[in-house]
Formats: C-alpha cells, sequence, structure tokens
C-alpha cells in the first residue's frame, strides 16, 4: 500500500482497501502557532495528525467528513460544500460524515467565535483541489495524454480530444498511489460552482423524522441516569444531605456527593466551577431520579471568600471569589455609583478631559444590560463511562479540546485514554465550552463504576451559571461651538467582566478619545454569550450614536458614514481593529435595501444600528409598530459583509436567527438574581421570544466580494439590540437604557 | 410500578413504569423513541409535542396511566418515511437550525393543519405560540406551514 504524504499541505493519500483513495488532511494547517496558541489550541499534536478526510471509492462513493461540532451553525454542509467544490465533485452525489462514534478519527475542533469556515477555509480547499490534481494525474497516465488536457466536471474526468471520460471513482485507485502535489493551484471564486450556491442542510431529513442526534438521545444497555443537586443559592455550598428517603424510592440505585475539583486546583479558562460539592442522585430511569430528588434532605450554608488559580493559557491570575448573597437590585446601584468613578484605563488618545471641559454641549448617557441564560434547548447532558484507566464520554459540546484536558487533569487519565464523542447539539450559543457536566458525569460514573448519562433538568440548567454577565455603560460626547464631535468617552463595568473593546468605533475616528473599564468579583459565574462583550457594548454603543446623531440634527447613518470617513482619512491611532470602507459598506447597503430615508409605511418606526465584531460586519434597519399598545418589530432589512458566503440560503437562516435572538434578548432576556437565588427557573418564567412577536420579514443581504470567510454565527447579533433600542424611541418617543426593555412598557420606566 | 398497554404510532406497546410517568419519558426511555423531546417539562415549550387521538399534546405533561387506548403519533410515526407535507416543506424551507425544537415544531403544525386546512397568519401564531425555538427559526417554520397549506 501506498502512503504519500507532504508534509508541507499536511495531505497524506493512501489507497482505500477495498480498491479507491483516501486523502486525509489536517484543518488547522493555515493557523499560526501563535494563533492557535492564543485560541487555546494546544498546537503540536495537531501539526502531525490528520483529523479530516475525503474518500472515493472504486465504485464512485465520494464521502466528506464534517468534523466539527454541529450547534445550528451549517457547518456540516458548508464545510463539505467547500472541499467539493476544489474537488469539483457532484455535490448531489457527495455524502457526509460526522467525525463521532464510529471513526477513530477523532477530530480537535472548537465551534466557537465564528471561527469554523473562517479557520478551514483554506486547508478544505487545498484538499479537494489536491485530491482532484491526482485524478487528472491519474486519468492522464492511463490515457496517455498530458495532464493540461485532462479537465473535471462535476465528478468527472474528461479529455475532450480523445472524447475519454471516467468518473472518479474509476482512477481513485491509481490516484492514491501518486505523490501529492506541493502546490495546486486553488479556483477563482469567479468560477465557483457549488459555493455561493444554497445547499440544503445534509441532515434535513433525519432531524424531520427525530432520528437519534442529540446528545441527550444517546442511550447504552444497562445505562444508568444521573441527576445533580446544586446549592439553590449563588453563595451558597453543601453543608450536610441525608440520600436515605431518596435512596428508598423505586429504581434508585445510589445518592452520594461529588467535588468537581479538589481544593487548590488551578483552573483552566473553560473550567468554570460554579458550585463544588453536589449531590448526585442515580437511578433506572430519569423519571424516578427526577422523583427521588424531591426526598433529599439537604441543608446549604453561606460560602467563605474563596482565592482561586485560573491558568489562562499560561497566563496565570489570582481570581476573589467573594462570599454573600448578590442580587440584581444591588448590582444596579454599584453600577451607578461606578458610573461616577475613575476606572482603569484601556485607551486615550488626544486630551479629552480638557475637550470636555472646553465642550459647548455634553451628551452622557447609563446602559445596562441583565445576567442572561443561554437556554439551550437541549439541557446539558453527558454520557460517561469512566474506569481508573480509561474514559468515554458521548455528548453535545463545543470545546472537546479543553475538555480533554481538564478531564485528564482531573482523573489522572492519560489524554490518548480519554475518548470524547461529539454528538450533534441541541444549541451552543458559547454554554457549551463549558465542560464542567462532563467532569460531573466522569465523577459519577468513576464512583458507581457503571456507564451513567447525567442529564440536566431545565431548572438545573437555567439556574446553573456561566450567564451572560451583567453590564454597564456609560457614554459621553463633547460638541464644540460648531457642533463638532471633539471628544468621546466610554467607560464599562460589569459583574465580574467588563464589555469594553477599546479599539472598536468609534476610536480612531474622534481626536480626544477615552476608554476605560471596571471589573467586579462576584460569585455568580459568567461564559461566553454568542458574541461575548459586543452582544451588550454593541447596544450602549449604537443607541448612543443616535442619540449623538439627533442631538446633532444629523441622520444616524450620515453620522456613522461621517465618522467611518474620518477614520479612514486620517485615523487616531493605530491600533483600530475595524475597516472603515467595509464598515461602510454594510451601512450604505442597508441604507440602499430598506430604502432608508424614503417614508415608510403608515404607522412603522425605524431604527438603524451596526456593529463589527468576530472579523464581520453587520448592519440592521428595524422596522417598528404599536400593536395592541406594545411595540412589536415588523420587518428587518439586514446587510453582512463576512466575506465570501459558502451557503447563501443557510446564511440567511443564520442572520434571522440571530435577528429573532437579539429581539428576544433584547425586549425579554432576563435572569434576575435575589438573595443569591435565580429568579428564573424554567420557560414558564424567564420569557422566551415566541412565534407571534417575530418579524413577518427579515431581509438579509451580503455584501458580495471576493474576501476570505470571516464568520457569521455571532456578527449580526450585537447590531439588533441597538436597532431594537432606537426603532423603540421612534415608536414610542421614549429612550430605552435599561434591558430588557420589555420591562420598561410594562411600568413606563424605561424612558428617562 | 404497573404494565400498560399503549397504541403508539400503530404498533402496540407494553411498559412497565410507575403510573405517574410522563409519556414523554416512556417514550424517550422505555420504548426508545428520542424523537420527542425534553425542554421544560412544564408544559412551557412544546419541544415534547405529540398526538393524542390526532390532537396535539404535552408528553412532558400526560401520565401514561392517562392514555388507556388512545392511540399516541410521534414524529417517528407521523409519515411512513418522512414523506408528511409539513415533513417535506420544513426540508424545502431548509427550517432546522441546531434541530433540536423541531420535531415538537412539526407535531404542532402537522395538528394545525389537520383541524384547519388553511390557516391564516394570526391562525398560526397563536397555534404555534406555545413552541419555543431557541435559534430562532419562527420565519422559517411559518412559511413551511405556509407551503404545507397549499398541498
Ligand atoms: S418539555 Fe413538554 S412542553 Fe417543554
Ligand atoms: S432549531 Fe434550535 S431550537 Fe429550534
Amino acid at each position: 500500500m501506498d502512503n504519500n504524504y507532504n508534509r508541507r499541505s499536511f495531505i497524506k493519500v493512501t489507497a482505500l482497501s477495498g480498491g479507491g483513495m483516501l486523502l486525509g488532511f489536517n484543518w488547522f494547517v493555515n493557523r499560526t502557532q501563535r494563533q492557535m496558541n492564543a485560541a487555546g489550541t494546544p498546537a503540536d499534536s495537531d501539526w502531525t495528525e490528520f483529523n479530516g478526510y475525503i474518500s472515493i471509492s472504486s465504485d464512485n462513493v465520494i464521502r466528506i467528513m464534517a468534523p466539527n461540532p454541529e450547534f445550528g451553525q451549517n457547518v456540516k454542509t458548508s464545510l463539505p460544500m467547500i472541499v467539493a467544490e476544489e474537488l469539483d465533485a457532484d455535490w448531489g452525489t457527495v455524502e457526509v460524515e460526522q467525525a463521532s462514534f464510529d471513526t477513530s478519527l477523532y477530530v480537535r475542533q472548537f465551534a466557537g467565535g465564528s471561527q469554523s469556515v473562517r479557520t478551514t477555509w483554506k486547508p478544505l480547499r487545498n484538499a479537494g483541489a489536491s485530491a482532484r490534481y491526482l485524478l487528472r494525474q491519474a486519468a492522464a497516465n492511463a490515457w496517455n495524454v498530458p495532464f493540461e488536457e485532462v479537465s473535471t466536471n462535476s465528478g468527472k474526468l474528461i479529455h475532450e480530444k480523445s472524447g475519454k471520460s471516467a468518473s472518479y471513482g474509476e482512477f481513485a485507485t491509481a490516484a492514491a498511489s501518486l505523490t501529492v502535489p506541493k502546490d495546486v493551484p486553488l479556483k477563482s471564486p469567479a468560477d465557483f460552482r457549488i459555493i455561493r450556491q444554497s445547499q440544503k442542510n445534509v441532515d434535513g431529513h433525519k432531524i424531520v423524522t427525530g432520528k437519534p442526534m442529540f446528545g441527550m438521545d444517546y442511550t447504552e444497555p444497562g445505562m444508568l441516569i444521573a441527576m445533580i443537586e446544586h446549592p439553590p443559592a449563588f453563595g451558597l455550598k453543601l453543608k450536610s444531605w441525608d440520600g436515605s428517603r431518596a435512596r428508598r424510592m423505586p429504581g434508585i440505585k445510589d445518592v452520594f456527593t461529588i467535588s468537581l475539583f479538589p481544593e487548590g486546583y488551578e483552573r483552566e479558562s473553560f473550567d468554570t466551577r460554579t458550585f463544588n460539592e453536589l449531590v448526585v442522585v442515580v437511578g433506572n430511569t430519569t423519571w424516578e431520579v427526577m422523583n427521588a430528588r424531591k426526598k433529599l434532605q439537604v441543608e446549604w450554608e453561606p460560602v467563605k471568600e474563596k482565592k482561586e488559580t485560573v491558568n489562562a493559557f499560561g497566563n496565570k491570575r489570582e481570581e476573589t471569589i467573594p462570599a454573600g448573597l448578590e442580587s440584581s437590585e444591588r448590582h444596579l446601584e454599584i453600577m451607578q455609583e461606578m458610573a461616577g468613578k475613575p476606572a482603569r484605563q484601556l485607551r486615550k488618545d488626544g486630551d479629552p478631559e480638557k475637550a470636555f471641559a472646553e465642550a459647548a454641549r455634553i451628551l452622557e448617557r447609563t446602559y445596562t444590560a441583565p445576567f442572561l441564560a443561554h437556554n439551550t434547548m437541549e439541557p446539558m447532558n453527558c454520557f460517561a463511562r469512566v474506569t481508573d484507566t480509561e474514559a468515554l464520554f458521548v455528548a453535545p459540546l463545543q470545546a472537546p479540546e479543553f475538555a480533554e484536558r481538564s478531564l485528564s487533569k482531573r482523573l489522572g487519565i492519560p489524554v490518548d485514554k480519554i475518548d470524547i464523542r461529539m454528538t450533534r447539539m441541541g444549541g451552543g450559543f458559547g454554554r457549551r465550552a463549558y465542560g464542567h457536566y462532563l467532569i460531573e458525569a466522569a465523577l459519577i460514573s468513576q464512583k458507581i463504576k457503571s456507564a451513567v448519562k447525567l442529564v440536566y433538568s431545565r431548572e438545573d440548567d437555567m439556574t446553573y451559571g456561566i450567564y451572560r454577565p451583567a453590564y454597564t455603560a456609560t457614554y459621553r460626547a463633547a460638541l464644540d461651538a460648531n457642533n463638532n464631535l471633539t471628544a468621546f468617552h466610554v467607560k464599562g463595568g460589569g459583574f465580574p467582566e467588563h464589555p469594553v473593546a477599546a479599539n472598536r468605533f468609534p476610536a480612531g475616528a474622534v481626536d480626544n478619545y477615552l476608554a476605560e473599564g471596571w471589573e467586579m468579583p462576584s460569585n455568580i459565574t459568567i461564559g461566553a454569550f454568542r458574541a461575548p462583550r459586543s452582544n451588550f457594548i454593541a447596544c450602549a454603543e449604537q443607541s448612543f450614536l443616535d442619540e449623538l446623531a439627533e442631538l446633532m440634527g444629523k441622520d444616524p447613518i450620515d453620522l456613522r458614514l461621517e465618522l467611518l470617513q474620518r477614520a479612514k482619512d486620517r485615523p487616531i491611532g493605530t491600533s483600530n481593529d475595524y475597516d472603515a470602507d467595509r464598515y461602510a459598506g454594510v451601512l450604505k447597503l442597508v441604507r440602499e435595501k430598506s430604502g432608508w430615508g424614503n417614508s415608510t409605511a403608515n404607522g412603522l418606526h425605524r431604527g438603524v444600528a451596526a456593529y463589527f465584531c468576530h472579523n464581520s460586519y453587520a448592519a440592521h434597519v428595524i422596522d417598528m409598530r404599536m400593536r395592541d399598545g406594545q411595540p412589536y418589530v415588523e420587518q428587518v432589512f439586514s446587510a453582512v459583509d463576512c466575506g465570501i458566503v459558502v451557503n447563501p440560503d443557510a446564511a440567511s437562516n443564520m442572520v434571522e436567527g440571530a435577528v429573532v435572538d437579539g429581539i428576544g434578548n433584547a425586549l425579554y432576556g432576563e435572569l434576575r438574581i435575589r438573595d443569591g437565588a435565580p429568579q428564573q427557573r424554567n420557560f414558564n418564567t424567564y420569557k422566551m421570544i415566541r412565534m407571534h412577536e417575530v418579524p413577518k420579514k427579515v431581509e438579509a443581504h451580503f455584501v458580495r466580494n471576493d474576501i476570505d470567510p470571516t464568520g457569521l454565527g455571532e456578527p449580526p447579533f450585537p447590531p439588533v439590540f441597538g436597532a431594537v433600542a432606537n426603532a423603540l424611541y421612534k415608536t414610542t418617543g421614549k429612550r430605552f437604557y435599561k434591558q430588557p426593555f420589555s420591562a420598561g412598557f410594562e411600568t413606563e420606566q424605561g424612558g428617562k | 410500578m404497573a404494565k400498560f398497554n399503549l397504541k403508539v404510532n400503530g404498533e402496540s406497546r407494553q411498559v412497565d413504569v410507575d403510573p405517574s410517568t410522563p409519556v414523554l419519558w416512556v417514550l424517550r426511555e422505555h420504548l426508545n423513541l428520542t424523537g420527542t423531546k425534553y425542554g421544560c417539562g412544564v408544559a412551557s415549550c412544546g419541544a415534547c409535542t405529540i398526538h393524542l387521538e390526532g390532537m396535539p399534546v404535552r408528553s412532558c405533561q400526560l401520565p401514561v396511566s392517562t392514555v388507556k387506548q388512545q392511540e399516541i403519533t410521534t414524529i417517528e410515526g407521523l409519515s411512513a418515511s418522512g414523506d408528511h407535507p409539513v415533513q417535506e416543506a420544513w426540508i424545502e424551507h431548509d427550517v432546522a437550525q441546531c434541530g433540536y425544537c423541531q420535531a415538537g415544531q412539526i407535531m404542532s403544525a402537522a395538528a394545525l393543519l389537520k383541524n384547519n386546512p388553511n390557516p391564516s397568519e394570526e391562525d398560526i401564531e397563536a397555534f404555534m405560540t406555545g413552541n419555543i425555538c431557541r435559534c430562532g427559526t419562527y420565519l422559517r417554520i411559518k412559511q413551511a406551514i405556509v407551503a404545507a397549506s397549499q398541498k
């Protein structure tokens, strides 16, 4: 068997045992070592590992492995499309496999930060192009014609002069014995036939027929079910417990406690520990375990202040976790106090103090937003079968490589004895990057010496923490006597992190600029939530710019465009992190598509917002209307620049979803804390957006360019909040500063 | 524990469970029909929607002891091969993102169209309001229902 390996392109071709070729490749080949470490991915091992493949059997079955965890962003379709494009395959006949359950080609991949398409774009194209090259070469050899004369068309090899043609399968075995080329030319975007064409979700049929695909659906004979009782409030821990009544309930195997991490454990970034000591009930079925939990007798006591070491990808820091039962109301008071105090300087240009002192007019506004629960539709869960020497996990998770490292450390089992199989995820939104539920499942399995599935109830899931932080930001702008914007000041804070991205727009567009941040420790745990930090700060900033435009007597789009032009022509500072042209591009596109400036239909009121994050640009115009005394979003025009759009219809679906998610969270999203306890525990108290509250129409438009794809899962989300706030102002005549905005509808307290 | 004879997707099945067990868990853990999903357990999300004698019900709130001889239909039994007009419309409109809520959405939609073959937009909104989609695919759900109603 030949085994040709091109170290430089990280591609290996092997003959399939039954005939055909297997081309292995590495998804990470275009990342630099530094980038990978910054992303927290262990670098070295990946460079020699093949974790993707194309297989072409001699009877012409073409399979492409989709390695990414799928949580709805449709990468299981779009990543193979990229491979198929360069392979010049017939998309209709390509089979896509998920890398889990039945393959030893375990894939290290992270679904988060809108990275999937962006980081795999080059290696995927290269792999497809290399396979095509080898097939053409094999055909050229067999037909005895020059390589250049062999072309391909939708899965066929063709020699026009002689009229010869063959399927890929016919030459797959021969191709496997050839040497992998060093540099294969890639297609010009103008020649794309599969990319930029809408292709349906490859799992569509399985989803509509209810096939088992999710972690929750996984089962094995003899598997037990476990559930966890965690403290009812942040700031409490286990004091004493008695499981004897619960243990006597039907179907119950055992009741015991586990400790997530031992004292002094050095946590890594995603090792978030909300509650350390947990009471576990294990039984035969979920219903029996749920019932037995009601018989648990548990006492809780207040925690003491704690110091912990966190090792964030090599950067160690001390973290203080305070004692006490916190409340959202108190958080808001602290935010108000902090708004008047100086905070840590993040960036300063010019002399903002002087400019504010000399200003003719100053606009100052403060914005707040509460904790949000991710509320993935599928609650956390994990199957585990763990012995002293090896461990198997089947779970929906976003960051297997982080989980694997933590599990190895916690269980004392080497990484190569840990097998993590990823299922489809019933939503992620950042929540499933935190692998505590794998560790919990592992400890339970070890203790009861059995395969077990840990299941969170909705209440467990919603009250466990790892929330979007509670944030605030105060904005100030100085205008001189000639109505020029002379200074801009943002100060953001939060529990326990601040939301400010100091180098984002309008940094770079204003001579005198100050960005500050403050952070307040909290025992309420937080985590990445779809477009972390941006999901709040975009709302505050874009609401503020809207009010500023009004004060200056300018159209809100015009004001942004003027500032962007300024940032382009005479940028202040060198570390501005946005491209002013692409930013302006989405604003212009949304202006055109929405007919901005023309009068809207009767009773419609519009707001606009734009934002840049996660390498892509997005702008929305939202049209709102009062119906039965309540404001409703009627229609939305969206413009997005995420480079080349691989799968347009799926991309539109993502934008529609982000718009709906943004409207829902802006208007209703809130996880309130009182005396340390989450006040929302299930969907009967946590208000989720529902069908009648959703706009009738969302039009997603994409800037057409040939820039490599830059990600789509997160960027359209943050500016929705701002567009909602600005449309609300036009609709109700009141400015809304405090999320969730719907609280202001009922009490008439929203505006100032 | 007690024995129950159930009619599920046209077959008779026997289970031996606590009478209070919701049909949701009977389906998922005793009959290995995992298409019906757990989302909230309190009738607030619709992920567990099944048909009981053709009517949509939240199976998380339906104790197995109350079912008796009533016919249960789950997503697995909605059609022989995934070709119910609603399922086809779902694929045609590429509705799903994560997909977790969709079995419940489809079961609700199929029940809606059975009783109201030509629903207005308001009818659809009112009927589907008990089904949450965290991914926000509501617009496509609505379009797919409209498309299925025209078949
Ligand atoms: S699980 Fe039954 S309605 Fe949510
Ligand atoms: S598709 Fe994810 S919850 Fe509906």
